[in-house]
């Protein structure tokens, strides 16, 4: 990075002479946050009404996409808002809403799946649990000032790559919309019996 | 703590910008009323122009040319019983409007009236407003579900397959837009700001460049706007001959207000994307090519004039109105109306000469900043006119020609728009 626009990115994150420049990144609406999306995550697995979990569920992925603003990457965060939120939640609903839910909630479930979901999450714990305690080498032990304005220009260079060089993820960025799109392909010719 | 809030008025970025939060509230309140203002004349000219478009009257007996219907309105909305149906979801049903209102409003934080007139200026602009408008569907969809009836229930279904359809039109026009900002510089930019002042460096309104590219995409993304807002001929998630009402099918009073509230609002945001995408956002016409001072001070007559304007045609119809003591009140009131757009043109008319003098002075930049705001106002209310044109002109879609037109139509026709704005983009720079 150019010396001149880190000292220039220095300045703008330190200055705290102007009351109005204090970094929105305070632990308060950090635990504000991660607080809301813990508990919406809570509610989604209690409560019993699945058009209740889906809105607990849009109350999480919203404050997520709050989370990755606070760690100066709008553009994941605006993509988080369109895609889950917006799109993803709007089907999840849409589906949820042609089921009958009088019923759905009298229904007792028969099929004891509880003991392998909460093997699946003590097994994500653990990784998570394992990756912050040993993967600390990995991880930068501070954060580097990316310029809050070229960060879509960031993402795109590491998916796509610049100046004709492939980016640092373009492999796999081609390979998960190509298994995408197999997917919608699996959809269509799985329900529409004439193409 | 004054100097934290008169030393902003010195700076050219905005509120957000600067990181003063004492004029970023400030912004925030004037949009909010402005905004709610706007909605309640566009209640009242929807309603007249409607009527006009099938040679009736319209709204007559409250006020003079029923001025005062939307006011009569808002308060019979206001005291009206609130009814929640005893099989209704009640927590659902409660948040459902504040959800599409929250969405409708949140909007506003950046959309450019001027180039510091705006609450702030994210990077992400574009991108924030399309995923926060698309955050509004849940609203109707909840709002729908929550009802547990059967008409509400079809209104969020259709409502929510529309929504999802049209988005992906929607976002791909605006990508093509987004595209045509990086021409001259090499890199683009998602800034509301940003877009609007690459299009003043390339001297040429997106709408116009690489004709007819521009042109398409701009249509396409108008009528994704139109289905996006459930307005006519989209408005399926409404069909009153179908549907009752739809979604709002058991609101009434207060909710419902709010229901069409958001509806407004969100219009008028959806228009400001495309004002800012691709006619310019708060550029006068031809502001390089027209760039003398003499020019700014002729265009910084057409606020006032624009007021003038109505003021005269309020004199006119107090001129016309029967002289008869039953008229007496209403003419009074159509004066009183006239006199204070008269007023206001007077005062823009003021602040345009005291602001000729010189380009530094407090009034040049306050003059300045009313011209942004009036052009860009002006190119937004013309997109109001345009939806109710619409809702007047058109019969209403059936459900599967809606899904064929969003999906074998647009969607095609967009990408095809886009792919073509890349290649040519690449092979003139």
């Amino acid at each position: 990075m150019n010396p001149s626009l880190n000292m220039a990115l220095i300045s703008a994150f330190t200055t705290t002479t102007d009351p109005g420049m204090a970094p929105v990144a305070t632990p308060f609406f950090f635990y504000l946050l991660s607080g809301l999306a813990v508990a919406g995550g809570f509610l989604v697995i209690t409560r019993r009404n699945p058009v209740h979990c889906a809105l607990a569920l849009i109350v999480t992925l919203i404050a997520m996409a709050h989370l990755y603003l606070m760690l100066y990457a709008p553009f994941v965060a605006a993509v988080q808002i369109i895609v889950y939120a917006g799109g993803i939640m709007v089907l999840f609903l849409f589906v949820i809403m042609l089921v009958s839910i009088e019923r759905a909630s009298k229904d007792r479930r028969f099929n004891r799946i509880w003991p392998v979901g909460l093997a699946a999450a003590c097994a994500l714990m653990a990784l998570f649990v394992s990756a912050f305690v040993k993967g600390r080498a990995l991880f930068p032990d501070r954060m580097i000032a990316i310029p809050e304005g070229s960060n879509t220009q960031q993402v795109a260079s590491m998916l796509y790559g610049e100046a004709g060089r492939m980016g640092q993820y373009t492999f796999a960025f081609e390979i998960a919309s190509l298994l995408l799109l197999v997917a919608i392909l699996g959809a269509v010719i799985m329900t529409k019996k004439k193409i | 703590m004054p100097n934290f809030i008169m030393s902003y008025l010195g700076s050219t970025v905005t509120p957000g910008e600067a990181g003063n939060q004492f004029w970023a509230l400030i912004y925030v309140l004037i949009i909010f009323a402005a905004v709610s203002l706007a909605v309640v004349a566009m209640n009242w000219f929807e309603r007249k122009a409607l009527a006009h478009f099938q040679i009736r009257l319209g709204p007559m007996r409250v006020g003079p040319h029923g001025l005062l219907q939307p006011i009569a309105d808002a308060l019979k909305l206001a005291l009206k019983e609130d009814i929640i149906p005893a099989e209704a979801d009640q927590f659902v049903f409660w948040i459902a409007p504040v959800i599409g209102l929250l969405a409708a409003f949140t909007v506003y934080t950046v959309i450019p009236f001027g180039p510091s007139q705006a609450v702030s200026d994210m990077n992400i602009g574009v991108l924030f407003m399309l995923g926060v408008s698309s955050l509004g569907v849940l609203g109707i969809v909840v709002a729908g579900w929550a009802s547990n009836s059967h008409y509400p229930l079809i209104g969020a279904l259709r409502s929510s397959a529309q929504m999802v359809s049209y988005e992906v039109a929607m976002g791909l026009a605006v990508v093509s837009a987004v595209l045509m900002t990086s021409m001259k510089t090499g890199t683009g930019t998602l800034s509301m700001i940003g877009i609007v002042e690459s299009q003043q460096q390339q001297g040429i309104w997106f709408i116009f460049k690489f004709f007819p590219l521009g042109l398409i995409a701009f249509v396409n993304f108008v009528i994704a706007m139109i289905a996006e807002t459930n307005r006519a001929p989209f408005d399926m998630a409404e069909a009153e001959s179908e549907l009752t009402a739809g979604y709002h099918t058991e609101y009434s009073g207060l909710r419902w207000s709010l229901f069409m509230l958001a509806e407004y609002a969100a219009m008028i945001a959806v228009s400001s994307i495309a004002v800012t995408l691709w006619l310019g956002g708060w550029l006068r016409p031809f502001p390089n090519l027209l760039n003398a001072p003499a020019w700014d001070f002729i265009f910084s007559l057409f606020p006032g004039l624009t007021f003038g304007a109505l003021a005269a045609v309020a004199v006119i119809g107090v001129m016309r109105m029967p002289v008869h003591p039953y008229f007496r009140v209403q003419r009074i009131g159509l004066a009183v109306f006239a006199a204070l757009l008269g007023f206001i043109a007077l005062f823009l008319l003021v602040i345009a000469l005291a602001g000729r003098s010189s380009d530094a002075t407090v009034a040049a930049r306050f003059r300045d900043g009313i011209d942004y705001v009036y052009w860009f106002v002006l190119k937004v209310a013309l997109f109001m006119y345009l939806f109710i044109w619409c809702r007047a002109t058109w019969p209403r879609y059936r459900f599967d020609q809606l899904m064929r037109v969003g999906w074998k139509v647009l969607l095609p026709i967009t990408l095809v728009v886009l792919i073509l704005t890349a290649i040519v983009g690449v092979i003139v720079s």
